[in-house]
């Protein structure tokens, strides 16, 4: 019919377009905080621009915060496509974390090119079996896996506390909680000399990468959209829910754990309770702005990690709370819900006639 | 076009003036007029896709027409325009509809779903009281009997309809709207409808009935308006119109049935045997059924809904598993029940709703064509997708089902039901499966779509498919049948030929009586 | 075993498990109502911190603590505004929409907390509610102690669970709203606005939650803490589904509650060198787990629950 085409043209371009202009409407929108904090407008929003892409030291510590991001955007990102609402990358991500300090700060000894991957694989195995809990729940009780993914991140955390000022404590550390290093061999390299940007982002890009060709080219992918979008045609077409859903379920929480890898053995060094400002929430906004496309995810994560980063300065410089940052990033979120039903409200418009074909 | 009658000079309840609402370039309705008397039944006749339901949605305020303007009697009588776009007005004016799909909520009472908005909201309490009085009342006049403290959930779907109707009178309408309200009925419980509405209008309701049914119509109405592509083509009345006569106004053409030939069938396909199975929500639904279907041959399933066929049909799916008696198919019997295997015997489907679980509205047609054998070597190699073979197979498919609408990169939800429908035809079709289950193939299909389903299913059969055919529109399961069943209350009654069943007959085996008995009827 | 059925006894022991219980109820209570209309609120944990900051701030500032209340309970129905817009007429997904909602209320609030108090080392503190002795009941041994000696936004809260079990249970109003979470059609069929309905009851739903929320900084602690919340929301929303969403119930889970928590708080004390405190800690969480486990296969969720309403559009 006539009425499709003009439609199709439309909503692809609005694809691309919702997700940048949700972008710039946020930082737009960050101006009312600002005035209300009574920061000049201008110098904020160049401290702002300087401190996350202005030089390469700016840069550099972006894309440091990129890389837990496009790793926890990705986790969301997957889940999601499946209607599989993982909301708990945050916890999973500590877990990721935790296995990798427990095997990691001594406990083997071996050279780097073991080491280094049985500490990703001893991550991602710790999100995907904490992720395992509501997936499992959901499939078995039909429990809200958003409730109980959620609640699960208070208790990882409070477990992490637990183990920081129990057994994996660091003695040499006085007072306060946090665990051993992790050994040089545990260690990811830098990938900039004098940054702290580090192997982890090439491991992001190259999971990005991965789960793009899975999504759009495999069986495994097809089924995933297939689930995702009407559980009962795939049910009815031959496909087991159960198993695909387990199956994301799995990957989401891998993907969450290689950040808290990623953020041990190549950042911090060490886990303490705070290892983590977030990433995991912040990885919903990412995944949404990417409309749920892994390689999307990649620029998304960009974009939050600078306005994270940005913020940071633009706090420095003019005196206004770095929350400006968490407020921007869930402008955006909500912006970009709009954005996307915009596109579809001219389908929807047409939908009645639709109707009584 | 013949005369209107002179003999009815009942005063106007409503008058609809030259409405025309578009949807984009579509037309839905044509500069349509129309005029209803008190006390008369105009029956809206034709096809989907006519605009029978837009200018029924118009009228009660659902949609904005584009031009022409609507009005209805006050309780004086004299006409007045409604005002456009608001249920809450069309309500005020008297008019009442009854959907298609009831809007009951099920986890109400009977009462609450009938007071339901007739109060004011910032009341301190509901009036039930004074409402149970006025509805007794109500039902005593009207016949329309139903327990008020019942929970819809619980109610057979004509105790449903009585409620919307007892609804609808609650609220004072003076004209009472009913689209399609025989397609979930059996013809004893049709006709229990009409005398109600016989009843009513003699009491000054006017109702217009809204069907594409020929018989039903002849039946009720005091007079027809046959609408055709968005325009009226035609008001008869009742008493000088016959079937042919309405039938070719409302098509346009004249009808060719689609043909079964007659010829011996083959040796037995699928068989079942006592089988005893569980709905996908978990209840025992299946009480009893057997039947063998040989190559060759269509085997009708006809029912009222709730009585066990969504378990058959479930069953045949892959989606429950028999708890007692046996499946086999070509002899062998079906140990393990699941989609994938039963696909695997030989079975093709065609589910009934095919927006829930015939497609996947956000995937594209090549995707949606290869829903079902995506695991196969044709679909994939090493877990990748063969994308360029899909393609190509998509492109031919939509080619052999004359799919219009979209190429293999367009998304289903796009499509109109026929097309979609089509879809599903050609992923089931194409891989020639010995055993077909075709559940309500033509539901809500235009006549142009439901002839090609009824020629693929005919071609079918000719190549030697044993066909499950389960239908609410009889005339089309004893068109297309060699031999049909009726399920009542989980069990499958006797089956017999085709030729020897009438549409009345199946109404009696579907409410349960012995059809033999009620051959006088 | 007799330290555990003193500690059960002692009025001073309930009374606690009722304090605990009163932002439960307010949040258990809006939530209920929000998706008794259809509509799932994730903005809750957002709004309970939105509530806490901005009633704790009207306070601080000058204002009477019953303006407190009343700014949060608006602060609350400015989110649930905004929430039911994006999710109702524009029919975006619930859960993201909401959880959308809690990142914004949770950074805005303590965005304005920061830009108030840019340098504090420890949280300014305000006078809060006093409890109020019932005269009469307040004497009964036992029960006077545990029930009759609480602050005053505890009193309206089981007040409120009250009207709201009246109110949906008799009134036209309450009817209205609980059809719309069942067949928004069938509210549309009878001339009402299923859109007003559902907006308005996310409104006074999430206004509830920030009263919830004001609870916690003007009657049971007398400041406010950055994550102070603590997933109470999320705990709420367990206590919905435990609740078969009837304000009766939740009562009741909201007092089971808070009577565990105390159990806990007291247990870390008694028993606490034995085991980590943070165990106890975990406990109302992994409890609000079980608690879903056990009633969700049972769960009779209103039928039209995170199901968007599109007129002329069939479900």
């Amino acid at each position: 019919m006539i009425r499709l085409e003009p439609r199709q043209e439309y909503s692809w371009l609005m694809a691309v377009a919702a997700p940048v202009v949700a972008a710039v409407v946020a930082l737009a929108l960050a101006a009312i905080p600002l005035l209300v904090a009574g920061a000049p407008l201008g110098k904020s929003y160049a401290a702002m621009f300087g401190g996350a892409l202005g030089s390469q030291f700016a840069l550099a510590e972006t894309l440091t915060r990129t890389t837990p991001l496009i790793l926890t955007g990705l986790a969301v990102a997957v889940a999601f496509r499946a209607r599989l609402w993982n909301i708990g990358a945050e916890g999973q991500l500590y877990a990721g974390a935790l296995a990798a300090v427990v095997l990691g700060s001594g406990a083997i000894d071996a050279p780097s090119w073991i080491l280094v991957p049985t500490l990703l694989l001893a991550g991602a195995t710790a999100g995907a079996l904490l992720m395992a809990i509501p997936t499992a729940l959901k499939l078995r009780f039909s429990v809200d896996e958003v409730v109980t993914s959620l609640l699960l991140n208070f208790v990882v955390l409070l477990f992490v506390s637990m183990m920081l000022e129990g057994p994996l404590k660091d003695p040499m550390s006085l007072g306060w909680p946090q665990s051993e290093s992790i050994v040089d061999a545990g260690t990811l390299p830098a990938l900039i000399a004098r940054t702290r940007v580090h192997a982890g982002l090439i491991i992001a890009l190259a999971m990005a990468v991965i789960m793009q060709v899975i999504m759009s080219r495999t069986v495994w992918g097809f089924e995933i959209r297939a689930v995702g979008s009407n559980p009962s045609a795939a049910r009815f077409a031959g496909m087991s829910t159960t198993t695909v859903m387990l199956r994301v379920g799995l990957v989401s929480g891998a993907l969450a754990g290689l950040a808290g890898v990623g953020e041990v053995a190549g950042l911090k060094g060490y886990l303490t309770h705070d290892l983590s400002p977030g990433f995991g929430y912040s990885g919903i906004v990412v995944a949404m702005l990417a409309g749920l496309h892994p390689l999307g995810v990649v620029a998304s994560a960009f974009f939050v990690a600078a306005v994270f980063v940005g913020a940071d300065s633009m706090s420095r410089a003019v005196g206004v709370p770095s929350y400006i940052a968490n407020l921007t990033v869930a402008v955006a979120l909500l912006a970009v819900l709009v954005g996307g039903v915009l596109t579809r409200y001219r389908i929807r418009l047409q939908k009645p006639g639709a109707r009584i074909v | 076009m013949p005369e209107l009658p002179a003999h009815n000079h009942a005063p106007f309840a409503l008058s609809i003036a030259g409405v025309t609402k578009r949807f984009g370039p579509l037309v839905a309705n044509d500069a349509i007029s129309l005029d209803l008397r008190r006390g008369e039944i105009l029956a809206l006749l034709g096809e989907n896709g006519a605009g029978k339901t837009t200018l029924m949605s118009v009228l009660f305020g659902h949609y904005l027409a584009d031009e022409g303007a609507i009005f209805v009697a006050d309780g004086e009588g004299s006409l007045a325009p409604l005002p456009p776009g608001s249920p809450k007005a069309a309500l005020a004016a008297g008019i009442g509809m009854v959907h298609q799909h009831f809007t009951l909520a099920d986890n109400l009472s009977v009462l609450d779903n009938i007071t339901l908005g007739t109060e004011s909201l910032w009341q301190f309490w509901k009036n039930d009281r004074t409402a149970m009085a006025r509805l007794k009342e109500l039902q005593r006049t009207s016949g329309l009997h139903v327990d008020l403290d019942a929970r819809v959930g619980r109610l057979s779907v004509g105790e449903r309809q009585r409620v919307e109707i007892l609804k609808a009178l609650y609220r004072g309408a003076r004209i009472l709207i009913l689209d399609e309200p025989t397609a979930v009925l059996t013809p004893q419980e049709s006709d229990a409808l009409f005398a109600t509405l016989k009843r009513l209008t003699a009491t000054g309701l006017s109702v217009i009935f809204i069907s594409h049914k020929l018989n039903e119509v002849l039946a009720v109405a005091d007079r027809v308006a046959v609408l055709r592509g968005g325009r009226k083509v035609a008001e008869i009345d009742a008493k000088s119109a016959n079937r042919a006569l309405l039938a070719e106004t409302m098509v346009g053409t004249a009808v060719q049935p689609s043909v079964r030939r007659a010829h011996e069938p083959g040796a037995t396909i699928i068989e079942l045997k006592d089988v005893r199975a569980p709905d996908p929500r978990g209840r025992q639904a299946l009480e009893s059924a057997s039947f063998a279907i040989r190559a060759g041959e269509i085997l009708g399933i006809a029912g009222v809904a709730g009585n066990g066929q969504s378990a058959l049909a479930a069953l045949v799916c892959g989606l429950v598993a028999p708890t007692e008696g046996s499946v086999s198919i070509q002899g062998e019997t079906v140990s393990r029940f699941s989609p994938r295997d039963l696909m695997q015997s030989g079975i093709g489907r065609i589910p009934e709703d095919r927006h829930h679980d015939g497609v996947v509205g956000t995937m594209k047609l090549w995707e949606n064509l290869a829903l079902e054998d995506i695991r196969s070597s044709e679909c994939q190699q090493a877990g990748l997708l063969r994308r360029g073979a899909l393609k190509d197979r998509a492109r031919a498919a939509i080619k052999t089902f004359d799919v219009r609408g979209g190429g293999p990169e367009t998304e289903a939800r796009l499509l109109s039901g026929g097309n979609m429908q089509k879809v599903i035809l050609a992923r089931v079709l194409d891989r020639e499966p010995r055993v077909i289950l075709a559940n309500q193939p033509t539901r809500g299909l235009d006549v142009g779509a439901v002839s090609f389903v009824h020629q693929r299913l005919l071609d079918a059969r000719a190549k030697g498919a044993a066909i499950l055919l389960m239908s609410e529109d009889l005339d089309e399961l004893l068109a297309l049948s060699d031999r049909v069943g009726v399920m009542y209350r989980g069990t499958l009654s006797t089956i017999r030929p085709a030729g020897e069943m009438t549409v009345r007959r199946l109404g009696l085996l579907m409410a349960g009586q012995n059809a033999d008995l009620g051959d006088a009827a | 075993m007799s330290e555990l059925f003193d500690m059960l006894t002692a009025a001073a022991f309930w009374a606690a498990a009722i304090r605990i219980a009163t932002p439960l109820i307010f949040g258990t209570l809006g939530e209920l109502i929000c998706e008794r209309a259809g509509v799932l609120n994730l903005g809750i944990e957002g709004i309970f911190t939105a509530g806490a900051m901005s009633g704790w701030m009207t306070v601080y500032f000058g204002g009477d603590l019953w303006l407190g209340v009343l700014v949060a309970a608006l602060v609350g129905a400015g989110f649930g505004l905004l929430h039911a817009i994006l999710t109702v007429p524009l029919g975006l997904s619930q859960h993201v929409t909401g959880l959308g909602i809690t990142l914004l209320a949770t950074s805005a609030s303590y965005f304005t907390y920061r830009i108030a108090f840019p340098n504090v080392s420890s949280p300014p503190r305000i006078e809060p509610f006093q409890p109020i002795s019932i005269p009469g009941l307040s004497d009964i041994p036992f029960i006077g102690p545990a029930l009759f000696q609480q602050t005053p936004l505890t009193y309206f809260a089981v007040l409120l669970v009250v009207m709201v079990a009246y109110v949906m249970a008799r009134t036209p109003l309450g009817l209205a709203i609980r059809a719309s979470g069942e067949n928004p059609a069938a509210v549309d069929a009878q001339g009402l606005s299923v859109y007003g309905l559902r907006i308005g009851a996310v409104m006074a739903g999430s206004a509830l939650m920030a009263i919830g929320g004001a609870f916690l900084t003007l009657s049971a602690f007398n400041a406010f803490f950055f994550e102070m919340i603590a997933g109470r929301g999320w705990i709420c929303i367990a206590l919905v589904v435990f609740a078969s969403w009837m304000p009766g119930k939740a009562l009741l889970g909201a007092l089971l509650f808070g009577a565990f928590d105390a159990l806990q708080v007291r247990l870390q004390q008694t028993v606490g060198g034995a085991i980590p405190y943070q165990i106890f800690l975990m406990l109302p969480y992994l409890l609000s787990i079980l608690a879903l486990v056990m009633m969700s296969r049972r769960a009779a969720y209103p039928n039209a629950l995170m199901i968007p309403f599109i007129k002329g559009q069939r479900s």
